[in-house]
């Protein structure tokens, strides 16, 4: 399917909002202002966008740990992340959560998650709301995504919510990133089923998809098949993307388990901005100049974001006994 | 009023409830019971009873026959939660909290602090706990000590059918997740129930069962009836107890507590569950440290041992608390001096 220009521009903006936010993370680490631990999304970009290009808030996501990306592709705010991150009280979760926990349920996103593979109950149980709520005037069912990495798929948990989302026939949708890393160990090692993913899921029943997640229309036509069939009221399905991490597990992890060379050849061949600027320019489909223009766009926003994070109001002891219930 | 069974009490507030509001679904094994068998839906209608008559009321879409698979059950909640709806998860046995524990203390209990305030969670997880059927070591316990412990949580440990019903509506209507521990030995005792279809019972506000100036008994769940008991022998010897439901240990109505300790001077705590780190350790630190000058002597707790539940009929009881143990607590504490 051949997105329009204005699709693809926005798609571009959108990746290129990720990789900045955490290429300009990656930097401020290093210098230790930022507190606790960061996982960053630099690399997978492709999916996220090229998932949530097709959701609205109404769709719910459940996120990972390494969960900036979903939330910038699902629409949180980047400055109010980047405050949520920086531990202010302006941030998107007035500081209690955290690079791990941002959420914005309004936006559909259901919160990144510091607990590995605890994301897809979540996200089952918000495809059973939206199969209750049922088709809309168009007879399209809202969904609920629940995205996990190549570490997730060995939980129980995800096990579990597989095959309840078959049981209760719920618009969910498996997406499986598989960077090939669980931490710091490679997915030939841990995962059990023949270097694959998705077929976990289609012993559990689904109809299962597979695509590389470093090329964003294969991504993007891909979830266009998936969502068709979801919101149809077929019941859950499963997608895998093969993908790439370009940092470590954690923010500090010095990525000795990587191959010589490694790094630098997935940059060099599996970069999904960088495949996707020559793929629209190649076909003549955007000008480089425009691309530049969003580049430059992109850079000054991350940087004021950085800028006003940096600035913003910092919470205060009292804080801490505040939003644990409703009433007290 | 109308006479009914605490379980009755647990199935007609639910679906009293599911009438009045569309957002409330129940969730859980055996929910309906029988799906995927000749006999049909409801050939089961929840091992305990209190589910019965709902699939047929309210359709597969608001009654959903899980399977065994806990995380995604109290998971499921949670997503249900954050998505407007207000579930009614059903953990068969409160034991079971060990295979969903990390949804229920990592995810649904601290969803809104972690989010900043932005959402709520009105998500309950009844749990069916306690001792007394001879289901040993992980089919009866009273886990009410680590769920009370975990804050962002709401803990309801109805004692009466009126209690049972008042409190259950309040946390289908409560915006917090909670965990109501139903005790299923008391499924089957009968009590007054008020019919009126808004009747609610605040959490945090204990209920006074006995009166008496000169002991103070603090009880939850099956624990409170023990009490009763062993208060009434009490009275006969013209001793004095204010007996003292808790109903909720979170939160917990620390004024009730400390307003009766004032008065009486010595407390007896009684606790289904082991000793260590404990609802029982609890409300004794708590009143040490906030009415330690009302106490004319050292705090007894009756609770069950450091060991795990036995099955035999002879060792469940010798772990239990009972009547004679309280009488005899409650004696140690007067005769102390």
């Amino acid at each position: 399917m051949q997105l329009s220009r204005e699709d693809l521009l926005e798609a571009y903006r959108r990746m290129k909002i990720i990789r900045d936010f955490e290429d300009f993370l990656h930097e401020e680490i290093a210098k230790g202002e930022i507190a606790g631990f960061t996982h960053l999304y630099a690399g997978q970009e492709a999916v996220a966008v090229g998932v949530c290009e097709h959701l609205t808030d109404n769709d719910k996501i459940v996120s990972t740990h390494r969960g900036h990306g979903h939330c910038l592709a699902k629409g949180c705010d980047v400055e109010a992340m980047m405050k949520e991150i920086w531990g202010s009280r302006e941030g998107l979760c007035k500081g209690k959560g955290g690079s791990m926990h941002i959420a914005d349920v309004d936006k559909g996103m259901l919160g990144a998650n510091g607990i590995v593979g605890a994301g897809a109950p979540i996200a089952v149980g918000a495809a059973i709301a939206a199969k209750i709520d049922g088709k809309d005037e168009n007879g399209k069912l809202r969904v609920a995504i629940a995205f996990s990495g190549d570490g997730a798929c060995n939980q129980g948990t995800t096990f579990e919510a597989m095959n309840m989302a078959v049981v209760t026939h719920a618009p969910a949708i498996f997406v499986f990133e598989n960077n090939h890393y669980s931490e710091h160990t490679g997915f030939e090692y841990a995962v059990g089923t023949d270097k694959d993913i998705a077929s976990r899921a289609e012993a559990f029943g689904m109809k299962v998809w597979r695509a590389d997640g470093t090329d964003f229309s294969a991504v993007h036509d891909t979830m266009s098949e998936v969502l068709e069939y979801v919101r149809a009221g077929n019941g859950p399905a499963a997608v895998e993307f093969d993908t790439e991490r370009f940092y470590g597990h954690f923010e500090g992890d010095p990525q000795r388990y990587r191959a010589k060379g490694e790094l630098d050849r997935i940059r060099a061949e599996r970069d999904c901005i960088k495949k996707f600027r020559e793929t629209v320019t190649e076909a003549k489909l955007l000008e480089g100049e425009e691309l530049d223009k969003i580049d430059a766009e992109v850079a000054t926003r991350i940087e004021k974001a950085v800028e006003a994070a940096r600035k913003a109001e910092r919470p205060t002891a009292e804080d801490v006994l505040v939003d644990v219930y409703i009433d007290y | 009023m109308a006479i009914k069974m605490y379980r009755d009490a647990v199935r007609d507030t639910i679906f009293e409830e599911m009438k009045r509001d569309s957002d409330v679904v129940v969730l859980g094994e055996d929910v309906v019971g029988g799906m995927g068998t000749a006999g049909g839906p409801e050939a089961i209608g929840g091992i305990w009873s209190t589910s019965g008559g709902f699939y047929e009321a309210f359709g597969p879409d608001r009654v959903i026959d899980t399977p065994i698979s806990e995380s995604a059950i109290v998971g499921a909640a949670g997503g249900l939660a954050l998505s407007g709806k207000r579930p009614i998860a059903e953990l068969m046995f409160a034991d079971f909290i060990g295979v969903s524990l990390d949804q229920i203390w990592n995810q649904i209990a601290k969803f809104r602090y972690m989010f900043g305030g932005k959402t709520k969670c009105p998500a309950i997880i009844r749990c069916i706990y306690g001792a007394g059927y001879n289901a040993a070591a992980q089919h009866s316990q009273s886990p009410h000590a680590i769920l009370t412990g975990m804050p962002g949580l709401k803990v309801v440990m109805p004692s009466t059918p009126a209690d049972v019903a008042g409190l259950m509506r309040q946390a289908i209507r409560d915006d917090d997740p909670v965990i109501f521990m139903e005790h299923k030995a008391l499924y089957g005792i009968k009590g007054e129930v008020p019919d009126d279809l808004d009747y609610t019972i605040p959490f945090g506000h204990a209920r006074l069962t006995r009166a008496g100036q000169d002991v103070t008994i603090l009880a939850t769940g099956m624990m409170v009836g023990m009490a009763e008991r062993a208060a009434d022998k009490l009275a006969e010897d013209g001793i004095g107890a204010d007996v003292i439901d808790l109903r909720t240990t979170s939160p917990l109505d620390e004024e009730a507590i400390l307003d009766s300790v004032e008065v009486t001077g010595r407390l007896v705590i009684v606790d289904e569950a082991p000793p260590r780190c404990s609802l029982a350790t609890d409300l004794a630190a708590i009143v040490a440290n906030k009415a330690f000058a009302s106490l004319k002597a050292p705090i007894e707790m009756v609770t069950a041992p450091h060991t795990p539940i036995p099955f035999a009929r002879e060792l469940e009881s010798a772990y239990l608390p009972n009547p004679d143990k309280i009488e005899a607590a409650v004696r140690k504490a007067l005769a102390y001096n």
